[in-house]
């Protein structure tokens, strides 16, 4: 204790002490932060408790019917993998209104939410989530899904899926750590702003050759770093503080005298 | 209160400030010389130069390890096609020609810094001018020339010689221009290849689009519908170039506007067709926004209101996007009408001639 | 040496005595077929300044070097031929796809060729270095006036070599006719088309016919390889000789003078130093080459005139021209008599760079002009002593840099989770708000950096420690500058604004050149009205004898404690020379 009392002036004491403190606050809210709310029903049968689950959490917007009201579309007809997408990747509940859905922690576990995709799905017929072997990233053909993907994804997402910006502060979200299931699902049932590609447009067998195409690109860059996958803008800034820092870090030790 | 001379002063330190302060006086300071020259320590101790030599001399030999491991790394770790072998190859190839290289910089550097006298030099500058003597000669030996051509006297040859210079470039110029710019013939770029009855077709798989397919909020890109054969050359990528088409299916209740004139009809049950080349400079707008029913075009955000005949609602663009007259045909695929009404893509200065 | 008849061939010059060494008898070889002992003796000891920033032109030399090498070692993989060819090999996501040669060569190169990522790589951030440097290096020359009389002319040749290089720089990342850099070819079409009257001539000029046609790519290889290097170089040979002849300007300080040039020589201090800058150089390259992707043409795929993906902007020195476009609205675009004219494209991308680059290459003429300075300069400026000057150069690259930004407002909006509607709207104003404002701080930061000077010369500098006197007065002890410290504060020419003859003569006569003279001056005034003249040494023996202020040369401390200052003052000025003294 006296050796700490003796360096309470050392230099590097209000780093310590700062870094002390966000450990101490961390620490206090992980432990007592409350746990995200979860409705509990004692019904066997999925579509009712799904039900349940639906007026308690989905109603307040979408209607006690999924019908609809002014600030959400009616559910009927969106089918399971609609719920399925929206809830596992915790857009919905929607925490504020508004043309984007973020996305956040899931409110739900994966039972509840195929719970609320059940009784969604009881409403009137729609997409329904694909099988294991519909999204198996291992079975598609990654050079056709480059070329769809290309054609149809690139432009909002990014060439490799990195995201990018829509209009008035909408984006396309980054799809690196977005399941196989739900990208399958986001395609075919068109969330928030991102069109609809039904099985029509773009089959199932090219769903899945979007996924392989996807799931490749989480190798990383044969190149090296790859610097977000953001394109010219963010190699020109790294060029600029990496390169010409370095090099000018250098010009600068060179015209220095030598002690 | 320009000082035009070029301050010649013998001892070259002196030097004159021109500048007055309140009083009128002009006065100067007295340039201090240079610096008092700070020895190094490679300088007065003989240790530290041993130790500023063995630092040079391990830069170098790091360099020469640096070659060695770029030559093993070679051989050794090829490229696999890979990406993660592609990924090693290029980092370990990459990292020991850094060594290579920065070896050999950062010794000859340090050896400069450290071991190489430092004291000062100082050099004299002249002026750049020639002295008036080479000045004099230069012009005397000009004009010798001009009299001995005799072209002060012979006005004719003077514009002989500069006529026949100017003009024979063109020689050149124009075989090169005339021949570099295909057939000229721009008309082209007022047509695409869209025809009456032609399919539409899904883009890059060249499947035909039966109108029940396409639903609300749904988008597709769409090419004509030409047989696969026919679409592996330039020509297809060019007319490809004019021809791409963004379809989308809007509820009818929320079309405000239509670019089609009184009396016809170029949609199809809420199914409007438009170009997708931007009417800014020709990007492809493919961005579309469901809910908005906008197009976002991702280069310079022109955005494109489809429900409301594709007019601009933000960005540099000026001109809505033509809108593809389409209709089914008994089969129920898309068909076009005809081709576009109006030139696609940016805008030229004849497009509406 | 003597005329002989006969086969009497002229012997080696006298005095040199027959050399022995091996370095002696091959330099006597060459010297007899070459004379190159003149240029040694001029060049080898030739004296050049010392200052790190003088390196940042090594810095674009050398990765022009760079982009040669590694640029041979492409074009022996690279094809220029847009033909078509199906492609069978790595990365899986191009197997089997229909693509063009020059594409499918890139990808070759970069999964099949060993070092040929490696290269690709090294070769592309070199690129980008080599702009970021040749920027990097106009604005130190901008700032410090290196540019003025006898360097007009170089800076006129370094002007072209920045258009140049964006040239090599443009056409360079557009040979593997991917995506991405075949829709900016894309716009760079929509740009020549808006051209009035040729614009669709100059557009089938360029690619042999609509767009994109079969001929572009190998067009842009031959003006890629080819015709800009051969400029580049040649101008880069005009621009060093042109350093060589002028001799390197210096920085101000003590014994650099007009007529000097103080540093040290080339052999061998500048070989060593330069020439493992060169080394240093290319080994950033070859670490950022090998360790950070730059441009993996297989994520954007072959071109195609229907793809394209977020992010869409070019290289980072054409961005400056992407923001422009971006930002422009484009209600402006008109129709004459049947024909259109798209004042929405032509403005950002023809009116608003020819503005850039016109004040760029006039600047030197137009200081010239305000100052009517003939003097040959090989002293550089601080930039504080430039203010207008320096405040121009930062409203520029704050235009330059506002326009950059608003070529990536997509990036900026998905980071920073704005809208980029907002964004634009913002740089809209920004890029004529931005740079006024910059001018307007940067010059008074200059003024006020200036004025900090004189008092510092007037008064030294502050020790922090306090002098009480007997009779209860307290000042702060003020340590005199050094010869040095002074000169560097005091050596340099504040320009006051024109005089101009009056407006009529002797007889009243109005005098013809009057209006241009007036036009003159005002500009003149509005360069040097606001100025901060260097102390003189008058001002300085004022400073120093002034009642508030007390000399006290040669005075001791015993002297001070004694109270021998006289009168009252805020200051007091320790003995020149004296160090710093403990109290007891």
């Amino acid at each position: 204790m006296k050796a700490l009392a003796a360096r309470r002036h050392h230099r590097f004491a209000p780093v310590v002490l700062l870094l002390l403190a966000l450990l101490v606050t961390g620490g206090v809210y992980a432990a007592l932060a409350p746990t995200p709310a979860n409705a509990e029903t004692a019904s066997t049968e999925d579509i009712e408790t799904g039900q349940k689950l639906f007026q308690a959490n989905c109603a307040t917007c979408h209607g006690p019917n999924a019908e609809g009201s002014d600030t959400a579309p009616s559910l009927v007809g969106v089918g399971a993998a609609s719920v399925d997408f929206q809830v596992s990747t915790g857009r919905m509940p929607m925490q504020m209104d508004g043309p984007q859905a973020i996305q956040k922690p899931a409110q739900f576990d994966e039972e509840q939410t195929a719970q609320l995709a059940a009784y969604v799905a009881s409403l009137g017929a729609g997409p329904a989530i694909p099988t294991d072997e519909q999204v198996d990233a291992e079975l598609g053909d990654a050079a056709n899904g480059a070329a769809l993907f290309r054609t149809n994804c690139a432009m909002c997402h990014n060439a490799v899926g990195a995201g990018g910006a829509l209009s008035e502060g909408k984006f396309a979200p980054p799809l690196w750590e977005t399941s196989e299931r739900n990208i399958y699902q986001a395609m075919l049932t068109g969330p928030q702003s991102m069109p609809v590609f039904n099985d029509a447009t773009v089959t199932p067998e090219e769903k899945r050759d979007i996924i392989t195409f996807l799931v490749d690109q989480r190798e990383g860059s044969a190149g090296g770093l790859s610097l977000g996958s953001l394109g010219p803008v963010s190699e020109g800034l790294w060029a600029w503080i990496v390169g010409m820092g370095l090099l000018i870090g250098a010009a600068v030790w060179i015209g220095a005298k030598s002690s | 209160m320009s000082d035009n001379q070029n301050p010649r002063t013998p001892d070259g330190s002196q030097r004159e400030l021109g500048h007055r302060d309140e009083h009128g006086v002009v006065g100067t300071f007295a340039d201090p010389g240079l610096p008092e020259h700070r020895s190094r320590q490679a300088d007065r101790d003989p240790e530290a130069a041993k130790r500023g030599e063995r630092q040079v001399a391990a830069l170098f030999g790091i360099s020469v390890i640096g070659t060695i491991a770029a030559l093993v790394v070679y051989f050794v770790i090829p490229p696999d096609g890979t990406t993660a072998g592609v990924r090693l190859s290029t980092l370990t190839l990459g990292v020991a020609i850094a060594f290579a290289l920065l070896g050999i910089g950062l010794g000859a550097v340090h050896w400069a810094k450290v071991l190489m006298s430092d004291h000062e030099k100082v050099d004299e500058r002249h002026p750049i001018a020639s002295d008036e003597e080479t000045r004099v000669a230069a012009v005397a030996e000009l004009e010798a020339g001009v009299k001995d051509s005799g072209i002060a006297r012979r006005g004719v040859l003077k514009g002989a010689v500069i006529s026949a210079l100017a003009l024979f470039p063109l020689t050149i110029a124009v075989p090169l221009v005339g021949s570099v710019g295909g057939d000229w013939n721009v008309s082209k770029l007022k047509h695409t290849m869209w025809k009456r009855g032609m399919r539409l077709a899904i883009d890059p798989s060249g499947r035909p689009i039966k109108a029940a397919d396409v639903t609300i909020g749904s988008v597709v890109h769409v090419i004509p519908d030409v047989p696969e054969e026919e679409r592996q050359s330039h020509e297809w990528i060019t007319e490809k170039a004019k021809a791409v088409v963004l379809l989308v299916r809007l509820d009818p209740r929320d079309i405000v506007s239509e670019q089609a004139p009184e009396g016809e009809d170029w949609s199809y049950d809420g199914i409007v067709a438009f170009s997708k080349i931007c009417t800014h400079v020709g990007c492809p707008v493919a961005l579309y926004e469901q809910q908005t029913h906008h197009l976002l075009c991702p280069c310079h955000q022109s955005t494109f209101d489809v429900a409301d005949g594709a007019k601009v609602v933000f960005g540099p663009a000026k001109r809505p996007l033509p809108q593809l007259p389409i209709t089914v045909d008994d089969e129920g695929y898309l068909v076009a009408q005809s081709d576009f009404h109006e030139p696609i893509g940016p805008s030229f200065w004849e497009r509406l001639k | 040496m003597t005329t002989s008849t006969g086969n009497a061939a002229p012997k080696a010059r006298a005095g040199s005595g027959a050399p022995t060494s091996r370095a002696g008898k091959a330099a006597d070889y060459l010297d007899q077929r070459t004379s190159i002992g003149s240029a040694v003796k001029e060049f080898a000891r030739k004296v050049f300044p010392d200052h790190w920033s003088f390196l940042l032109g090594e810095i674009a030399l050398y990765s022009f070097v760079v982009l040669i090498i590694t640029g041979i070692f492409l074009t022996m993989f690279f094809v220029p031929s847009m033909s078509l060819v199906t492609y069978h090999g790595e990365p899986a996501s191009m197997d089997g796809v229909l693509m063009s040669d020059a594409f499918a060569s890139t990808l070759h190169m970069s999964f099949e060729v060993r070092g040929g990522l490696l290269m690709r790589q090294i070769h592309h951030w070199a690129a980008l270095i080599f702009m970021a440097a040749i920027v990097t290096h106009m604005m130190r020359v901008f700032f410090t006036g290196a540019f003025r009389k006898p360097r007009e002319l170089n800076w006129l040749v370094g002007t072209l070599l920045l258009i140049m290089s964006l040239l090599a720089g443009f056409s360079g990342y557009s040979l593997p006719d991917d995506v991405l850099s075949g829709n900016g070819l894309r716009i760079t079409d929509g740009v020549v088309k808006a051209i009035p009257i040729i614009g669709s001539y100059m557009s089938y000029f360029i690619f042999g016919g609509e767009f994109p046609g079969e001929h572009i790519i190998p067009r842009l290889f031959t003006v890629h390889i080819l015709l800009v290097p051969g400029l580049i170089l040649a101008l880069v040979a005009l621009h060093l000789f042109f350093v060589v002849l002028h001799k390197h300007t210096q920085y101000p300080g003590g014994g650099r003078t007009d007529t000097n040039v103080v540093g040290y020589p080339l052999f061998p201090v500048y070989v060593a130093k330069a020439g493992g800058f060169f080394f240093v150089v290319f080994g950033i390259l070859a670490l950022m080459g090998g360790t950070m992707a730059i441009n993996n043409v297989w994520n954007y795929g072959p071109y195609d005139p229907s793809p394209v993906s977020a992010g869409a902007q070019p290289d980072w020195y054409m961005l400056f021209l992407e923001g422009s476009l971006r930002l422009m609205p484009g209600q402006t675009e008109f129709v004459i008599f049947g024909y259109t004219l798209s004042l929405n494209v032509l403005i950002p991308a023809v009116v608003i760079p020819g503005l850039l680059f016109t004040f760029l290459f006039v600047y030197p003429f137009l200081e010239a002009a305000v100052t009517k300075d003939k003097r040959e300069h090989h002293v550089l400026d601080r930039p504080r002593n430039v203010p207008v000057r320096t405040g121009l150069g930062v409203a520029f690259l704050t235009a330059f840099i506002i326009l950059a930004l608003a070529g990536s407002n997509d990036l900026i909006a998905t980071h920073f989770h704005m809208s980029i509607n907002t964004i634009t709207w913002v740089f809209r104003f920004l890029f004529f708000l931005g740079p006024w404002f910059a001018f307007w701080i940067t010059k008074r930061i200059c003024l006020g950096l200036q004025r900090k000077d004189r008092e510092l010369v007037l008064h030294g500098h502050e020790t922090g420690r306090i002098v009480r006197f007997a009779h209860g007065e307290y000042i702060e002890v003020h340590r005199p500058l050094d010869e040095q410290e002074r000169w560097l504060r005091v050596n340099y020419q504040a320009h006051a604004p024109l005089e101009i003859e009056p407006a009529t003569d002797s007889r009243g006569v109005r005098r013809k050149g009057y209006k241009g003279d007036k036009r003159m001056q005002r500009l003149s005034r509005f360069f040097y009205e606001d100025r901060v003249e260097p102390v003189s040494p008058a001002e300085l023996a004022a400073a120093h004898s002034h009642g508030e202020h007390d000399a006290l040369e040669g005075g001791t401390h015993a002297e001070v404690e004694a109270g021998a200052a006289v009168g009252g003052g805020r200051d007091l000025v320790e003995p020149e020379g004296g160090a710093d003294e403990r109290r007891p």
